[in-house]
């Protein structure tokens, strides 16, 4: 095994082994604590330009399927675990992991603490940092690190979106039809729909309202991605025109944040993010608690405690994080848009929130009828 | 939503005594609900008949009743408590089951008392398979095909149609009790029989195998606002057809992927809403086809489980706490967890670790039962461990079990053949992980260990990798820092790395050259969150990784040795002691760190000690945790006298590493110890001991028998819970014995004692400080001696020694405390016989009699003990209250109670590969899981009530079977005639009846077992016996009188009813039913017990 060094911008320095492709990549660490679901991680475009620490320390154990992926690829810039798996132990696994990390050229690195990165993440918060297995020398590599671009400003979504439009059916009868601004979308939120008879046609991240609403959708969805909201101003544009137009709209995670940004509220970077399966949020209007999937190092500022007048009318914030009293939803009271900052289509991650799936068809169901 | 005001009192039902498949978990459990609920201003009321529980003491809840669990007495409670709400379902079955009897007998609506934690209803969906697989089925997962059965013939019928073979599970019942897997029609016509009998309803369930799939279990918690949360996924490495409480289980779950792990977190998650248990913790467990991922769901438990605590202890998450919170109208989001002090309790878990639970068994106790691991549960406790991989988890619990080999290559090499392995292997037994890596050794591959064994490749290759890490170790020219840190990452112990270079002069000497090359531990925090926040609570594990997270301290710091995991001799009671010491240290200033790997316990809550080090309790991990608190601050010493024999077989050594040991010195502990030694103190003192000898061969061991004269009694050197003990009445047998025994415990020779018959055996509890003896307790036992300590009744204040004898007590029990050198605790068993006082052994340590004895003297010994241990007095400790200003635990007023303690036999759950039940007799070996304490104004009541929560009541009248062994017929006449006086009907053996005759007792004669047709097993199996009395006859293993016995004595207890071997048993029992004859017996809480004997309560 040869080894590979983890240099954070703070100079702290982690020495392990290889793991994955050979060489030299530079991101931003963040720390992930969910248990399972590797693969779906690997493969969230918003995870573009992070390097991800598993705080599980076993990784690879069911190594990797030809169903789990949540995109075309890996998006990961860096991966970083503690012990990954020897052999693939799982019915569905066609191969292994290390070996997908290698093809992908995914550069990692294996038995370091990982414990005490996260740590040193919680404290220090999110920052860049680079692993290499080729460069030998720290301060050399520290270079690489400082001079990379950090997250902040970064607009990644046309990164990672599609470049053409393509259609994702629905499953049996086709109920509704919508446009979805693809700024990162993971496979498992077509799919939801499609469950529910929703055709998604699924759009270039710079699509233009006029664009999104040609196709006369019964309504618009914002799907999560990576990178600052504050750098996308084309999609805050996009969203203002269909809120407009008043077609039902639905957000998650980064589309939370460029709803957000198109009611005039501001957004902000977090410490260290949220980014695990356990996370729970308060429904205010249910009252009940979802554990829910989380991946995200920025948030819409919003108040808590009353509704916003926004040139849109009224929002309110419609779910909490109880961890620490992040805004988790928004939902507008005077146009037919809401949106959350998890991941109601999990993937990795407990379905308790899948139901607002429903919810974005029953808004379509109403506006039609009104 | 707020907390319900409707409730201002409740009452919680414990577990009783601990048995096979309910443990110290539900001591850990139940103290957690009482403090909750205390906390929250709730007046709480307790019933439980175990008093080596935490939970159980005076200060846990307001009105504390040491009852039978039974729903009569329980009623008794409650009509003079008049709670409004009951919690039982923390108290594990016993609980559940109580209070569905109550609900039914109509009690809980006579007195208004509501069921709180979870309804009839939903126990009933809960724990009727069939009900419970119908609601599976009704949200649309699956679960295997089955049909409840009321007989034998109905059995047969289902297993036609589902095919063998077909699992038998009793409905109702715990641990597996009567559950098995029949392969033939012959099997199942048994199994049914037996299942029918231990079933409270008399139906099983008849089930499709879904045998050799995998088996999780998920650990649960709803609210009343409909939150759900998972705690835990556990995964086991024995696959189905092991009870899970008997297999080797890790968490998290290692080998599902989300998709799979989420399917079943929703499946879980469905079932518990549509069983509606409405707010607390549930265990439901899964099977998953290994090559289709077919799931299905198996079983639920609606209540805090043996699962639970252990996914409490894994998480840090405390199920129970919380339960009990929620019971009382909270919801998850209303409650902080702990850990962070700043996140809700509202979310799941996850972990940065991982964590291996390790049964611990003790099939050498029951000579002829069958060692294969079935769907009936048979260990008698666990350990658990946590290491930063599933490696070093292993290795840390491999040798945390504390069985005679401590991981890989610590025992004798096995050579079989790689077949001969892979077969072994196909056969659950304890230790396959040893088989499973000297098969890989053999040359098996990865693929052929996991086909034979079951277990997951994953698993398997994990064995493999450490034998890897083994092989470079052994042949590497030198050990380098880097491959030593592999060895420690991949959890080997300083000894396995011993034992793999000879040339390191042994574990030492790795120590030493590990220490110089700076290869050490650091400890990790249990934080829920996986560092996400910040944890609050020191609750630690060691790992060989980088950072450490122990924080500095100021106070001075006393570590307490736990007794590792619960096995038959050292069980509750050591912890119980343990935890007390960590109270009283607190008081006295201290910081109490704790070092413990059994998750049942109360001592290894994270809210117990100031700090908890989840441990090995091996010398080497110890000592590095020592090293840890010393960097971290001043160190006072270790106390190493309260957790039992682990604990004090470490004593010397860490004394040697130049560690503090705190109370009794280690030389002491070796002159109680030590045969040799001891009788030099006894000579010194002048006191008695049985003559004896040693020996090593067979001629030197007759030679002394010859001398000291037959009877004799055997047994190997340095043993607790008597251990490999037998009284043997002739050469023949005596030949057997050194040959089997030393290859019991190879080094240590054989002690043969001459045999005391007939003897009163005595036990002492008592404190010394090097001036001053505070005798706590003289307890007289029931049986005579030649039935452990650990397994014959006892009554304190005793009842038929004279002061003359007391006198004698304390003098001896002085003299042996000050010769010793005693600082702190010491248990003395005394024998007399023909006013002669032997000394049979001291034990200068916490006993397993230290709870009882405080519970029933009202002073609490082992915080007396702790603070002796750090420099106190008996005077100053009765100054500050601590102990009684004046006299002790043998002058206790003339009002005093009696209290009487029985000891509880598993032996229904042990059987011989051919079905038939294991010997009941009880002899100097222990026998007994747990124990039960009646409580009463005299003997009579407080043994019948000891009777009650040990087996159910005794009979007040019918049929009394008696077959006699010919030295008890004389004694025995008495007490039978005054049954036949009461009305019992006498059945007897043909030589029995006859003396009976002759004194006026008419007797029915039946036939013994070998007498055929109409024999009195037959009629005991036929129900027309209510209570036997059998005194063993014949020397053990010859056939005759002595397998009549046998037949006898196990069909009673498959039949359920009192089976009593001795005389002196037999005459307590006489007077028990008298008392319970004598009309209503009444209740009476421990408080109001203690507030009149004027107790101190430290
Ligand atoms: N259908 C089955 N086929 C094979 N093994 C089974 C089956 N059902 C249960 N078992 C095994 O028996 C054990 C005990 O069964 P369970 O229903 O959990 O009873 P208990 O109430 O004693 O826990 C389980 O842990 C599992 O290993
Ligand atoms: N010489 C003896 N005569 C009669 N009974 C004895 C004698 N020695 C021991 N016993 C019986 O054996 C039991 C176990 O012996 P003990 O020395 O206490 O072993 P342990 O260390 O396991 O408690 C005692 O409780 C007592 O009943
Ligand atoms: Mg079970
Ligand atoms: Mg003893």
């Amino acid at each position: 095994m040869s080894d590979a060094i983890l240099v954070l911008e703070d100079g702290r320095t982690f020495r392990g082994e290889a793991y994955g492709a050979v060489g030299t990549t530079v991101g931003e660490a963040v720390f992930a604590t969910g248990m399972t679901g590797y693969q779906e991680t690997l493969t969230d475009p918003s995870y573009h330009r992070q390097v991800v620490v598993m705080t599980a320390p076993h990784i690879g154990n069911t190594g990797v399927n030809a169903e789990d992926d949540e995109s075309r690829r890996m998006w990961v810039a860096g991966f970083v675990v503690r012990d990954p798996a020897r052999r693939p132990a799982n019915w569905r696994a066609t191969g292994s992991l290390d070996d997908e990390l290698e093809k992908q050229g995914i550069v990692g690195i294996s038995g370091i603490d990982t414990r005490a990165l996260t740590r040193h993440l919680r404290d220090r918060g999110a920052m860049r940092v680079g692993i290499s297995s080729v460069v030998r020398d720290p301060d050399e590599l520290l270079a690489q690190v400082t001079a990379a671009e950090s997250m902040t400003g970064a607009d990644l979504a046309p990164q990672v979106s599609t470049d053409e439009t393509y259609v994702v059916p629905a499953v049996g009868e086709k109920r509704y039809t919508i446009a979805a601004l693809d700024l990162g979308i993971k496979t498992a939120t077509p799919r939801h729909l499609a469950a529910l008879g929703v055709e998604t046609h699924v759009l270039p991240s710079t699509a233009t309202a006029e664009e999104l609403l040609a196709a006369g959708p019964d309504g618009v969805f914002l799907s999560n991605g990576p990178g600052d909201p504050a750098a996308a101003g084309y999609a805050v544009e996009a969203v203002r025109g269909v809120l407009d137009a008043r077609r039902p709209l639905f957000g998650i995670c980064f589309g939370n944040q460029i709803l957000g940004r198109a009611l005039g509220l501001g957004t902000y970077k977090l410490r260290f993010g949220h980014r695990g399966l356990n996370q729970p949020v308060l429904d205010r209007v249910s009252g009940t608690v979802r554990v829910t999937s989380h991946n995200h190092g920025f948030a819409v500022d919003a108040p808590l405690d009353r509704p916003t007048g926004t040139p849109y009318g009224q929002v309110e914030v419609s779910h909490v994080g109880l961890n620490d009293d992040v805004v988790e939803g928004l939902r507008c009271l005077d146009v037919p848009a809401f949106s959350v900052q998890f991941h109601p289509e999990s993937a990795a991650g407990p379905h308790d929130a899948a139901p607002l799936f429903q919810r974005f068809v029953d808004l379509m169901e109403e506006q039609r009828n009104a | 939503m707020p907390k319900r005001t409707d409730i201002e009192h409740v009452m919680v039902i414990g577990s009783g005594p601990i048995l096979i498949g309910q443990a110290a978990e539900f001591d850990y459990s139940g103290t957690q609900a009482c403090r909750v609920l205390r906390a929250e201003g709730l007046r709480v009321s307790l019933v439980n008949s175990n008093p080596a529980t935490i939970m159980t003491d005076p200060e846990v809840a307001d009105a504390t009743y040491i009852e039978p669990l039974t729903p009569e007495f329980v009623e008794k409670v409650i009509a003079k408590e008049r709670p409004d709400a009951l919690l039982a379902t923390l108290g594990g079955q016993t609980a559940l089951n109580i209070a569905i009897g109550l609900y039914e007998n109509g009690v809980l609506e006579k007195y208004g008392v509501q069921l709180i934690g979870a309804d009839v209803d939903a126990i009933n969906r809960g724990e009727d398979r069939q009900l419970f697989k119908d609601i599976v089925r009704s949200i649309g997962a699956d679960a295997p095909r089955s049909k409840v059965c009321g007989t034998v013939e109905e059995a047969l019928g289902t297993a036609e149609e589902v095919g063998y073979p077909v699992v038998i599970r009793p409905s109702f019942t715990m641990g597996g009790l009567g559950s098995g897997i029949a392969t033939d029609e012959a099997m199942l016509r048994r199994m049914a029989g037996h299942g029918l009998a231990d079933s409270p309803v008399h139906t099983v369930l008849i089930e499709e195998s879904v045998l050799g799939w995998k088996e999780y279990e998920l650990e649960l918690m709803r609210d009343r606002s409909d939150n759900v949360v998972v705690i835990c996924s556990i995964e086991n490495i024995d696959a189905m057809g092991v009870h899970t409480g008997d297999s080797v289980t890790v968490a998290p779950a290692m080998t599902l992927t989300d998709v799979e792990y989420q399917r079943m977190r929703d499946v879980g998650i469905a079932v518990l809403r549509a069983v509606g248990v409405d707010t607390g913790g549930c265990n439901i467990q899964f099977a998953v086809h290994p090559e289709t991922g077919r799931l299905v769901v198996i079983e639920m438990n609606p209540r805090v489980s043996r699962s639970s605590a252990l996914a409490s202890k894994a998480t840090g998450f405390p199920i129970a706490k919380i339960a009990a919170k929620l019971a009382i109208g909270y919801t998850l989001d209303e409650i902080t967890n702990d850990i962070t002090g700043v996140t809700p309790a509202a979310f799941e878990p996850t972990l940065d670790y991982v964590v291996v639970k390790i049964p611990r068994f003790a099939f050498e106790k029951f000579p002829g039962a069958d060692p294969r691991l079935t769907t009936t549960m048979k260990s008698v406790g666990e350990i658990m461990s946590m290491g930063r991989n599933f490696a070093e988890a292993l290795g840390k619990a491999m040798r945390s079990t504390e069985t005679k080999v401590a991981g890989f290559w610590t025992g004798e090499r096995d050579d079989r053949s790689a077949e001969q392995l892979l077969d072994a292997l196909r056969v659950p037994v304890d230790g396959r992980l040893y088989l499973a890596e000297a098969a890989l050794a053999a040359g098996a591959t990865v693929e052929q260990v996991a086909e034979a064994s079951g277990f997951d490749p994953w698993f398997v290759d994990q064995i493999a990798l450490v034998r890897e890490v083994g092989d470079a170790v052994r042949e590497a020219p030198s050990l380098t820092p880097e491959l030593l840190r592999r060895a420690k990452r991949y959890g080997l112990s300083d000894r396995q790395v011993a034992a793999l270079r000879p040339e390191l002069a042994g574990e030492d000497g790795v120590r030493t050259l590990r220490w110089r090359l700076g290869v050490r531990p650091v400890y990790k925090t249990v934080d829920t969150c996986a560092g996400e926040f910040a944890a609050r609570t020191p609750y630690h594990y060691s790992s060989y990784d980088e950072e450490t997270e122990v924080e500095p301290r100021e106070k001075p710091a006393v570590l307490i040795l736990g007794s590792g995991p619960n096995r038959i001799g050292q069980g509750i009671e050591f912890d119980y002691s343990c935890v007390h010491a960590v109270m009283a240290l607190q008081d006295a200033g201290y910081e109490a760190v704790m070092v413990n790997c059994n998750p049942e316990t109360v001592s290894t809550d994270y809210d117990t000690a100031d700090r908890l080090y989840f441990e090995p309790l091996t010398f080497e991990d110890v000592l590095e945790v020592v090293e840890a608190e010393r960097a971290a601050g001043p160190v006072a010493g270790v106390i190493c006298t309260l957790g039992g024999q682990t604990p004090l077989g470490l004593a010397q050594r860490l004394k040697d590493a130049g560690v503090p040991v705190l109370g009794t010195s280690p030389e002491a502990i070796d002159d109680a110890e030590h045969r040799g030694a001891f009788s030099r103190v006894l000579r010194d003192t002048g006191l008695l001991a049985p003559k004896h000898g040693t020996a090593t061969t067979f001629p030197e061991a007759r030679a002394i028998a010859g001398e000291i004269g037959y009877p004799v009694l055997v047994r190997p050197s340095y043993v607790l819970g008597g251990r490999g003990m037998e009284i043997v009445y002739d050469d023949a047998t005596l030949e057997a014995y050194i040959a089997k025994a030393t290859d019991v415990s190879a080094a240590h020779p054989v002690l043969v004692d001459r045999f005391l018959e007939d003897a009163v055996e005595i036990d002492v509890d008592a404190l010394y400080d090097g001036t001053d003896l505070y005798l706590g307790g003289v307890m007289e036992h029931i049986e005579e001696a030649g039935i452990h300590s650990g397994d014959s009744a006892c009554a304190l204040p005793p009842i038929t020694l004279g002061s003359a004898d007391l006198l004698k007590i304390r003098a001896a029990t002085e003299k042996l405390a000050a010769r010793i050198g005693v600082r702190g605790l010491m248990n003395v068993q005394y024998a007399i016989k023909d006013d002669i006082l032997y000394v049979i052994e001291a034990n200068p340590r916490a006993s397993r009699t230290v709870p009882f004895v405080s519970k029933a003297t009202a002073v609490q010994l082992a915080k007396a003990a702790a603070r002796i241990a750090v420099g106190e007095t008996i005077a100053s400790l009765r100054a500050a209250g601590v102990l009684p200003a004046t006299g002790d635990g043998t002058d206790l007023p003339e009002h005093a109670p009696i209290a009487v303690k029985e000891a509880v036999l598993p032996f229904h759950r042990f059987r011989t590969v051919e079905g038939h039940g294991v010997d009941t007799v009880l002899s100097p070996e222990m026998k007994s899981t747990g124990e039960v304490m009646g409580l009463d104004a005299e003997f009579g009541t407080a043994f019948a009530k000891s009777q009650a929560a040990a087996y159910g009541s005794l009979p007040t009248n019918g049929t009394v079977f008696v077959s006699l062994a010919n030295r008890d017929k004389r004694s025995a006449v008495f007490p039978i005639k005054r049954l036949a006086d009461l009305g019992f009907q006498v059945l007897a053996t043909a030589g029995t009846a006859q003396v009976l005759r002759r004194n006026g007792v008419a007797a029915e004669v039946v036939g013994k077992f070998s007498e055929g047709p109409g024999n009195v097993v037959e009629r005991i199996l036929a129900g027309e016996v209510d209570i036997v009395v059998n005194t063993p006859f014949g020397s053990p293993g010859n056939s005759g009188p002595r397998l009549d016995g046998y037949e006898i004595r196990t069909a009673a207890v498959a039949a359920g009813i009192p089976c009593i071997t001795t005389v002196q048993g037999m005459a307590a029992a006489v007077q028990g039913i008298e008392a319970l004859r004598g009309g209503e017996i009444g209740v009476r809480s421990l408080q109001e017990i203690h507030a009149d004997l004027g107790g101190v309560r430290a």
